[in-house]
């Protein structure tokens, strides 16, 4: 069932760019990567911060969110995924451990690579901070910041919840 | 109240990694012939059809329905599409039956259907977005710290989740329609096949495929006058939950808690894990099986690897989980819900075949998708509610 004798198969290339409007909310957070500061969202309803604020409003409360607050550097590994599957358009080099890292003052992780240290030695708890691409490469993106790498701080318990975000 | 609805015929295609003797409409109606020919009635007795796939992007073709309308002898009826990600197949069975439950039409089609191989799921399911840093490699790179957090959790050994993918490629070997056919897996072997997405085994992953799944489904007035097994449909349930939110229970979300408990609530379940007597589960990474089966209210928390290395959901266990082979030897995205439901009625219908369950009265399907984000849940029964 594989390959079907006589049945033509076609490769067809598509390509699309897209425009993606920030609006007001995240607009001011992907100035802050311009300007290397990490700047989340309060909720005025829940007060929790939402780092990145994504769609300007408290996923859980529905409000659109409020104050800016500046998060990190520093965070803590909630979960990680150590990635060994190589695939199309992928940038990274095999094997990398992408983490989830809840930001010192954040209320919810953000994924990103771990750098600077064995894979198997990053753990749930491990203390991490990032490590900034040169200023001429930065644009409003998270991709500002090339890894993160252990701080050798203390780990921090993370409690029974690891895996939750 | 809703009029009854049921199921009268069920369909699927011969899965397979790559199906290039069809076009994606060909595809769609080997499954949709079957369903008819199941249940004994023609295209021109479909009222109404109602199909589902997963994101556009995994084949390049935008509304396929518009086309494939077509294939499916459409013109002057109705046809819905629904989009909820890995669930859609699901869901897209229960928009049918509510058709049907409302009183508007008599007899519904349902389809769902990829064919993965027209094009590259790791990446239709990795494009970068604006806020994230792409460190993510497809679903596998999503799932797998929710599973390392899972193993922490409950304290489950490495083990388990080998050992749900050895159980799963066995069962695959008795139902002629699953992707892969695998007899030779053994618990040693499944250990050393290597860490993909750590701590996800390659053989812990399910494979991707192409296949479609069709049903019939039928009012009450109508499946009474009509000969032949019928699954009736004592309840349905879908919930949603946004992808990420501060303090998100990722490993059990609390969507699938609620949809299960309005599932078990809706068909009069007081206790799931006695009077159900066969579960299909969305489990496309082996380690949600023992996840699911304490989000759906059948295991305690952090006690559902206990039933996987108890024996208790292999097919001659108390709770058999995926006869079929499951989503962990079949896996086109698009259909994989619909496959959950169509062979749960095949179980009460009697029609599983080689891997029938004896005197299956009662099963559920089960769908998920997203970021583990929604849920839809049917309850089949061989009786009328």
């Amino acid at each position: 069932m594989s390959e079907a004798d006589g049945i033509m198969r076609l490769r067809q290339p598509i390509s699309v760019t897209y425009n993606w409007s920030a609006g007001p909310n995240a607009t001011s957070h992907l100035n802050g990567l311009l300007a290397g500061t990490l700047i989340g969202k309060r909720c005025p309803s829940c007060s929790l911060v939402y780092f990145p604020p994504r769609n300007g409003v408290c996923p859980k409360c529905a409000r659109v969110l409020g104050d800016d607050v500046v998060v990190g550097p520093r965070g803590t590994i909630t979960t990680f995924c150590v990635v060994n599957v190589p695939f199309l358009g992928q940038k990274i080099k095999l094997p990398y451990v992408a983490a989830q890292i809840l930001l010192d003052g954040a209320d919810i992780s953000m994924q990103h690579l771990i750098q600077e240290c064995e894979a198997g030695d990053v753990r749930i708890g491990m203390r991490v901070e990032p490590v900034w691409k040169d200023r001429s490469e930065w644009g409003p993106s998270l991709e500002n910041i090339a890894h993160f790498r252990p701080t050798g701080e203390p780990d921090r318990d993370m409690g029974v919840e690891a895996g939750a975000s | 109240m809703a009029d009854l609805c049921a199921v009268v015929g069920v369909g699927q295609t011969k899965h397979a990694s790559c199906r290039a003797d069809v076009s994606i409409a060909g595809l769609v109606r080997e499954a949709v012939d079957r369903a008819l020919a199941d249940a004994n009635i023609g295209i021109d007795d479909v009222d109404a059809i109602v199909i589902g796939k997963a994101p556009d992007p995994l084949e390049g073709v935008a509304m396929p329905e518009l086309w494939l309308a077509d294939a499916l002898a459409a013109h002057g009826k109705p046809v819905f599409r629904v989009h909820t990600a890995g669930s859609v197949g699901g869901s897209t069975a229960i928009v049918a039956a509510q058709h049907v439950m409302a009183g508007i039409h008599g007899t519904v089609l349902t389809i769902g259907f990829e064919k993965q191989s027209d094009g590259n799921a790791m990446w239709a399911l990795s494009v970068p977005i604006p806020f994230g840093m792409p460190v993510h490699a497809g679903a596998g790179g999503y799932f797998s710290p929710i599973v390392r957090g899972y193993i922490k959790r409950s304290g489950a050994p490495s083990h388990v989740g080998a050992m749900v993918a050895v159980k799963d490629r066995t069962n695959a070997c008795r139902n002629p329609y699953a992707h892969l056919h695998e007899p030779d897996w053994t618990l040693e072997k499944a250990l050393e096949s290597p860490m993909m997405w750590d701590p996800i085994r390659f053989v812990e992953t399910c494979p991707s495929s192409d296949g479609a799944m069709a049903l019939v489904l039928m009012s009450e007035e109508r499946a009474d006058k009509h000969a032949g097994p019928k699954a009736w449909v004592h309840a349905t349930a879908m919930r949603s939950e946004p992808t990420a939110f501060a303090g998100r229970e990722q490993v059990s979300p609390r969507a699938g808690e609620m949809c299960a408990e309005d599932l078990w609530r809706k068909g009069g379940i007081t206790n799931p894990a006695k009077e159900i007597d066969v579960a299909e589960i969305y489990v496309p990474f082996a380690w949600f099986e023992p996840m699911w089966l304490e989000n759906l209210g059948f295991a305690s928390r952090n006690e559902g690897w206990r039933w996987v290395e108890d024996g208790i959901t292999d097919i001659g266990g108390a709770l058999p989980v995926n006869p079929s082979g499951g989503v962990m030897s079949t896996n086109p995205i698009g259909a994989s819900g619909m496959l959950r439901f169509g062979e749960a009625a095949m179980q009460v219908m009697g029609k599983a075949g080689e891997h029938q369950i004896d005197g299956a009265r009662k099963a559920i399907g089960h769908a998920y998708g997203g970021g583990s984000q929604f849920f839809a849940m049917w309850l089949v029964s061989n009786g009328k509610p």
